[in-house]
This record gives structure tokens, C-alpha cells and sequence, in this order.
């Protein structure tokens, strides 16, 4: 069987992209939860939030560190497997990149290690700024990532000049047209994320009767989070789409499965795609509701995707399948949102064990929402890679062979189980853990410490000591 | 605009970000590669609590070297890249087990052994995939246009292997000297013991590239033999720095040989730079073949003049903070 380069690339980019942005995902959401926390410590002088943000900041620490190691090999993909895509495009999405590096490290430099290592030393209010700062340094950073992934979808700002795109607008490539719904809808999708994975945690906690006070509270704060915001992002999700219906019709048109252009859409709740017949199998739906949503009218037209060639059409039952995963997880968050605020009226919020064992799991949902969405909107771009102006194929290294592509596609594979391994083996060592008694806090304040180093912020140990050695 | 040369400027500041990250990870690396053969577990724990608290910031060079090229010289990167493969795959795959080695080795107990053998090797093989990719620089590179169009190997050379090999040596060269500058007692001795050895291999590799390079690349021998007669000093430079560091060594002095073994690299470095200079992706294009945009080129400057001497400062001052000795059993567990 002949190895296609292209093809194992992009499984490739899909995996090493996947497998970092579950990190950063988290700690977008988490950093602005700790800042919170911070806050509150400093307004009310409650310990309980103060024990909440020293916990929470060790899970940070780590998750932090892991996003960062993952990080490095991202820096590197665009040239060794897209290299004619970043000779292209390097003119903005170099200096993009780099901005995007360089607000990490700033980020990292100055107020990280106050944030991980300054609590106790410097006075109270700067420990407050630094986490400000550290949550401020994450928006800041997907920023730049977003502005540089929305303009492949919505490129603006920039010419095509012999194989090269020179900026003619800096603000209109930055600002490109998707740029700010990916922005809000991933924004808002981090904070989803860190809510439920501290619910979960703290449901976690009440389950088994451990620092109850402060994990109610935290389980508390969550759950009217994500009562506004589980809603809100559907809201948002929705003009999103409507963004997407504007500039790329494809992939809207194979989110919903309809292969050919027409009104009175329906809203498929379950079809198997036939790519080569391009019609669906066993289609279930309700009758003109896809074209209510996108056109507010029954009778809306709906492009198809018949509309572009087969070759220029979008795998449709990867999108379509992975939209239906992401907005099926939506719908089991506001779910869950609304399940807390009855159970909050009736006073069994802290008790009912049924709902806390389903927040327990709910904890890896979000990721999973998170990592169909990308799917989504990356695999309903192709066969582009700049939309309508590159495609993959085209943007591929060409020097890069099946053979090449296969061993580091491998390699990363087995790398990052290892590295991944440790990681979550870790977290979940720092979680049992939990939050230390008031004594043992000041201990581990007394040490000395190192600067800059996200997991040393974190004194769990790796693995049980031998008796031989402590 | 044309009143700065804005290429220029870019490969000013990456030439440093270079040699920043070959002097500074240069020595932590090194301590990885001379990790198996420390006398025992004790000065293990020395090696590497004298480099814990600086080897993450060591390698914000690399990352921000790494953007910058893609800024900058966007044909360096999609050439280079693509050249060495294999090798990015294997340098990246060793820091990765190196990084998270040095995480969790003070938090393990059980599985202390592995967390050593993975700092060990990530260590080596990164260095010997730089290494690789300076002797992959000399060679020059299989460009048609402005894209590389040769095979997955072509890097992997006698040469090559040499110079893999030889930055080995150096890297370990420069974890010595470091050792004896943060290290005390039988660490330190076993430090200075190593030292002169080391001095030795990294002169026999030097020799050996010098020798080669002219049957590998003619117009570096050109350069050498034909141009500039000044260039001649910086070899004498590198030279006197080696026996500065010998001498030194003798001499049981702490800081001295560290301080002649950077002199070494950095005069080695600018030997090559000079040896290039301004062909940066051999054997053709050079540094204004290679730029982007000079809007693109300005819109990014801007933000680096911004962000250096910040991470410079921090730089420093984490040195500063932890400067002196490390002791045995002590640092952070």
C-alpha cells in the first residue's frame, strides 16, 4: 500500500493540535477562576477561598507545564510537514505566531512565578495582580492563536503575490471575519471547561466527605457559571454558525447533511453520509428546523454541498458526526446546569449523590465537546488549508514522504503516551491529595523555593517512597 | 523604511537568540549527556539541582529562536525543517523526556532509575541532533527555488555524524566546567578530573571539522584561504581560550574554566558565522533572500525590541538569585 504523506500529516497535525490543546483549554478557564478566588480571599479573608486557590493553583502549575512541553512541538510542525504553507503565509502568520510567543513568555517571566511561588512573600494585593495578570497573559495568547487560525477559514487583509500572501491590512487580517465568534465561542468554551472540571473535582470531594465547607462553596460558584454560560454559548455557538453559513456554506451545509440546495431544510438527528453516493443513509429529522435556525424561516434556502465539486467537498461524516457529538454535549450541560438549580431549591445541592456522581463524570465531557468542535470547523475547511486559496496538498512539505511522515506520526504518538501518562497519573496524585492541612501550608511556605518552574509549584510526590529511601 | 536593514537587524538578533541557547542550554544538556558516569546518586542530585532552577528559561531561546525564524527568515525555516526531518523529530522527543524528567525525578522514589535514563538519553540525542543540524549547515542544503527537494537522509552523514558527535562533546565540555563553578568536594574533583579529557575530544573534533570542511564545502575553504586574513583571529581566539581553560583547571580555580569554555563556543561560533556570513541557507540564498515582508519583518521587531530585555532581566536576575554552591542533600525535593 502506498503511504500518503498528505494524508498522515494531517492525521498527524490533528493529533499533536489535539493533544495540546486540552491543556491550554483548561488553563484559559482555570486562570481566570484562580484570579477569582484570589479576589475573593482578599476582599472577604474567608481562608476557605484561600485553601480553594492554593489547590486549584497546584492543579494549574501542572496542567500549565504539560501545555507548555506539548507547545514546543506545535512551533515546529508548520515547517517540517507544511512547509510551502508556512513559506506562504509566513509574512502573517510569522509574526502572529511569534507575538503569540512572546506574550507567553512575558506572561511567564513576570508574573508566573509570582502567581506559583509568590504566595506569603510579596504583599497580598501584588499576589492578587499576578494572578490577574497570569488570566489576563491567557486570553492574550489565544488571541493571537485564534486570529491566526480564523483568518485560514476567513483569510482578509492580504494578497497573493507570486505564491507569497503580503499583509495589506493588518487590522483586517487580525480582525479577519470569524475572528471574534471563534474568539467568544472558544473563550467561553474554556470557561466551561474549567467549570465543570472544578465541579466535578469538588463533587468529587463532597462525595467522600472532605473539606466540605470550602468544596461546597466552589461547587456552588460553578454551578451558577454554568447556568449562564452553558445557555449563553449556545446563543453564541449559533451566530458562530450563522458566520459560517456567510463565508464557508460548505462546511455549514455538511454540519447539517444536506447535500443538495433547497428550502425547508429538516434538523437530522441521526444519517450515515455516503460520500460517494452524496446523499445520506437512514435519515432521522425534524422537518424544516435546520432552515428555521440558519434562515429563521421554514422555507430558508440552504446551500448544498453538491454546490462545490466532490474533490473540493469536505469529509462529511467526520463533520457532520463530530458537530452532532459537540452540540449533543451542550444540550447534557444545560442539562445539568438547570438539574442544579432544582436540586439548589430543594436544599439536596451538597447531598444528592446521584447528581455529584454525574458531575464526577461530566468532568472529561467538556474536552470532548471542545475537541468535536475543532473537528468541526478544521476538517469542514478542507480540502483548504487557507480557505479558497490553498489547499492542503498545496501547502504539504514536498520533500516529505509516506515513509517519513509515518515514523513521526508513530513517534509522536508514543512520546506523548508517555508524557501523557505521567501527566494525568500526576494530576490525579495532586487531586487525591487534596487541599493540606492549615499546618502543612505554612511548612511548604517556609521552603525554599524555585522560581519559574510550573510543577515544582506542586510538592505532591510522584509515586509512593521505597522503604529504603524517604 | 530604508533607512535600517531590517534583515540585518533580524539576523543580528537571531544569531544572538542562537548562541544564547547553545551556551545556556549547552550546559544542561551537557550535564545529561556526563549524567551516567557521575560517581553516585549523590552528585546526580547535585548536576542537577545546580541547573534546575534556569533550564526551562534556557530553552525559551529555542521556542522563541524557533517563532522568530518563522517571522523573519521564513525560508530558513520551511527549508531547514523539512532537510532535517527526522532529526527535529528526534531533538524534540529528547527535550520532552529530558523536560519531564527533570519534573519528576525529585518526585519519584521507585521510578527514580527511569527518570535518569530518560534525562540521560533525551539529553544526548538532543545534542546530537544540533550538532547534526550545524554540520548539515556546512554541507548546505538540496534547494531548488525556494524549496528543498531533497530525501529524508540526505543530513545524515559522515560529517554530519561528526558533528553530532563533536557538539556532544562540547555540550559535555561545558556541564563540566559549570559543575566545578556550582559544585564542591568530591563532585567538584571528579569535575575538574573529567575537564581536560573532554578539553581533548572537543580539539580533536575541532581539528577534524576543520580538516573535512574543505572537501565537504569549497567555499568555506575559499573564504578561509583566499578572502579576509582577519577571520584568522577568531580561531586563535577559540584556541587561546582552550588553553586558558587548561591552564585554569590545573590551577583548581572555580569560575575561570566555565568562563574559558563559553569563550570557546562563542568564538567557535562566530568562526562559522564567518565562514557563511550572509549565505544563511547554504549554499545560495542569503539573509535578504531568506526575509519576509519588511512590514512583516517591522510589525514583529517591534514586539521583540519590547520583549528581550525583559526576559533578559529575568534572566539575570534568576541567575543571580541562585548563584554560589550547591550542596549535597540540599535544594528542592
Amino acid at each position: 500500500m502506498e503511504l500518503d504523506p498528505l494524508l498522515l500529516s494531517r492525521l498527524q497535525f490533528a493529533f499533536v493540535v489535539s493533544f495540546h490543546a486540552i491543556f491550554p483549554v483548561f488553563t484559559i478557564g482555570l486562570a481566570s477562576y484562580i484570579a477569582l478566588l484570589n479576589g475573593l480571599f482578599y476582599k472577604t479573608e474567608n481562608p476557605a477561598w484561600d485553601r480553594l486557590a492554593l489547590f486549584w493553583t497546584k492543579v494549574f502549575a501542572v496542567v500549565f507545564g504539560m501545555g507548555v512541553v506539548s507547545g514546543i512541538v506545535m512551533s515546529f510542525q508548520f515547517g517540517t510537514n507544511w512547509s510551502n504553507f508556512s513559506y506562504a503565509s509566513a509574512n502573517f502568520l510569522g509574526p502572529i505566531l511569534s507575538y503569540e510567543v512572546v506574550t507567553a513568555f512575558f506572561l511567564e517571566a513576570a508574573f508566573l512565578g509570582v502567581l506559583l511561588f509568590g504566595r506569603g512573600k510579596v504583599p497580598q494585593g501584588v499576589h492578587l495582580f499576578a494572578a490577574i495578570m497570569v488570566a489576563i497573559g491567557t486570553f492574550i495568547s489565544s488571541f493571537w492563536i485564534l486570529s491566526a487560525n480564523s483568518w485560514m477559514h476567513t483569510p482578509a487583509g492580504v494578497e497573493l503575490i507570486d505564491g507569497r500572501f503580503h499583509v495589506t491590512s493588518w487590522i483586517a487580517a487580525i480582525f479577519n471575519p470569524s475572528f471574534w465568534y471563534r474568539f467568544v465561542h472558544m473563550g467561553m468554551a474554556s470557561f466551561l471547561t474549567g467549570g465543570f472540571v472544578v465541579a466535578g473535582v469538588s463533587a468529587w470531594f463532597l462525595l467522600r466527605g472532605r473539606d466540605v465547607d470550602a468544596n461546597r462553596k466552589a461547587l456552588s460558584m460553578c454551578l451558577w457559571l454554568l447556568l449562564v454560560l452553558a445557555p449563553a454559548q449556545a446563543v453564541v455557538g449559533d451566530f458562530h454558525g450563522l458566520n459560517t453559513l456567510e463565508y464557508q456554506p460548505t462546511k455549514v451545509a455538511a454540519m447539517e447533511g444536506n447535500w443538495e440546495t433547497r428550502g425547508n431544510v429538516p434538523l437530522l438527528l441521526f444519517a450515515l453520509p455516503d460520500q460517494e453516493a452524496q446523499t445520506n443513509r437512514f435519515e432521522l429529522g425534524i422537518p424544516s428546523l435546520a432552515s428555521v435556525i440558519l434562515k429563521h424561516d421554514p422555507a430558508g434556502v440552504i446551500p448544498g454541498i453538491s454546490e462545490v465539486a466532490p474533490e473540493e467537498q469536505p469529509p462529511v461524516a467526520i463533520v457532520f458526526w463530530a458537530f452532532r457529538i459537540m452540540v449533543g454535549i451542550g444540550f447534557l450541560m444545560i442539562g445539568v446546569a438547570i438539574a442544579g438549580v432544582i436540586l439548589r431549591k430543594r436544599g439536596t445541592l451538597y447531598t444528592n449523590p446521584l447528581f455529584l456522581k454525574s458531575l464526577v463524570g461530566m468532568i472529561a465531557m467538556p474536552f470532548v465537546a471542545v475537541l468535536a468542535g475543532w473537528v468541526v470547523t478544521e476538517a469542514g475547511r478542507a480540502p483548504w488549508l487557507v480557505y479558497g486559496m490553498m489547499t492542503h496538498a498545496e501547502g504539504l512539505t514536498p520533500s516529505l514522504t509516506g515513509g517519513m511522515a509515518l515514523f513521526t506520526l508513530i513517534g509522536y504518538v508514543a512520546v506523548y503516551a508517555v508524557v501523557f501518562w505521567a501527566g494525568i497519573y500526576y494530576l490525579t496524585r495532586v487531586v487525591r491529595n487534596g487541599m493540606l492541612p492549615e499546618d502543612e501550608q505554612k511548612e511548604v511556605q517556609g521552603e525554599v523555593e524555585r522560581p519559574k518552574r510550573p510543577l515544582s509549584a506542586s510538592h505532591t510526590p510522584f509515586d509512593d517512597a521505597e522503604p529504603a529511601r524517604s | 523604511m530604508d533607512m535600517f536593514d531590517l534583515s540585518l537587524i533580524w539576523a543580528l538578533i537571531i544569531g544572538f537568540g542562537i548562541i544564547m541557547y547553545v551556551v545556556m542550554d549547552g550546559f544542561d544538556l551537557g550535564l545529561g549527556i556526563l549524567y551516567p558516569f557521575a560517581p553516585d546518586e549523590e552528585s546526580r542530585d547535585v548536576m542537577m539541582n545546580s541547573v534546575a532552577p534556569v533550564w526551562d528559561g534556557n530553552e525559551t531561546w529555542l521556542v522563541l529562536g524557533g517563532a522568530g525564524l518563522l517571522g523573519a527568515f521564513p525560508l530558513v525555516y520551511s527549508v531547514f525543517l523539512p532537510a532535517l526531518y527526522i532529526g527535529v523529530f528526534l531533538m524534540l522527543a529528547g527535550l520532552i523526556f529530558r523536560g519531564i524528567a527533570f519534573e519528576f525525578r525529585f518526585k519519584s522514589h521507585r521510578n527514580r532509575r527511569w527518570w535518569n535514563r530518560a534525562f540521560c538519553w533525551g539529553s544526548a540525542v538532543a545534542a546530537f541532533a544540533q550538532g547534526a543540524v550545524v554540520g548539515a549547515y556546512i554541507q548546505g542544503f538540496n534547494v531548488e527555488g525556494f524549496v528543498y527537494v531533497g530525501g529524508a537522509l540526505d543530513w545524515l552523514t559522515p560529517f554530519t555524524v561528526m558533528t553530532g558527535l563533536g557538539l556532544m562533546c562540547g555540550y559535555a565540555l561545558l556541564g563540566a566546567t559549570w559543575l566545578i563553578l556550582k559544585s564542591e568536594g568530591h563532585v567538584q574533583e571528579w569535575a575538574y578530573r573529567i575537564t581536560p579529557v573532554l578539553l581533548a575530544a572537543v580539539l580533536v573534533v575541532f581539528a577534524a571539522v576543520s580538516l573535512w570542511t574543505p572537501f565537504v564545502n569549497p567555499d568555506v575553504w575559499a573564504r578561509w584561504f583566499n578572502n579576509i586574513q582577519l577571520i584568522w583571529v577568531l580561531p586563535a581566539l577559540a584556541l587561546a581560550c582552550a588553553i586558558w581553560l587548561w591552564s585554569s583547571v590545573r590551577r583548581r580555580s572555580d569560575g575561570q574554566p566555565f568562563v574559558a569554555t563559553l569563550g570557546i563556543f562563542i568564538f567557535t561560533y562566530l568562526g562559522l558565522v564567518a565562514s557563511k556570513w550572509p549565505v544563511i541557507v547554504p549554499p545560495d540564498h542569503t539573509i535578504w533572500d531568506a526575509a519576509s515582508a519588511p512590514e512583516s519583518q517591522l510589525f514583529l521587531l517591534i514586539g521583540m525590541l519590547f520583549v528581550i530585555p525583559i526576559v533578559l532581566t529575568y534572566t539575570a536576575w534568576t541567575y543571580w538569585v541562585f548563584r554560589g554552591k550547591v550542596k549535597v542533600g540540599e535544594g528542592y525535593h
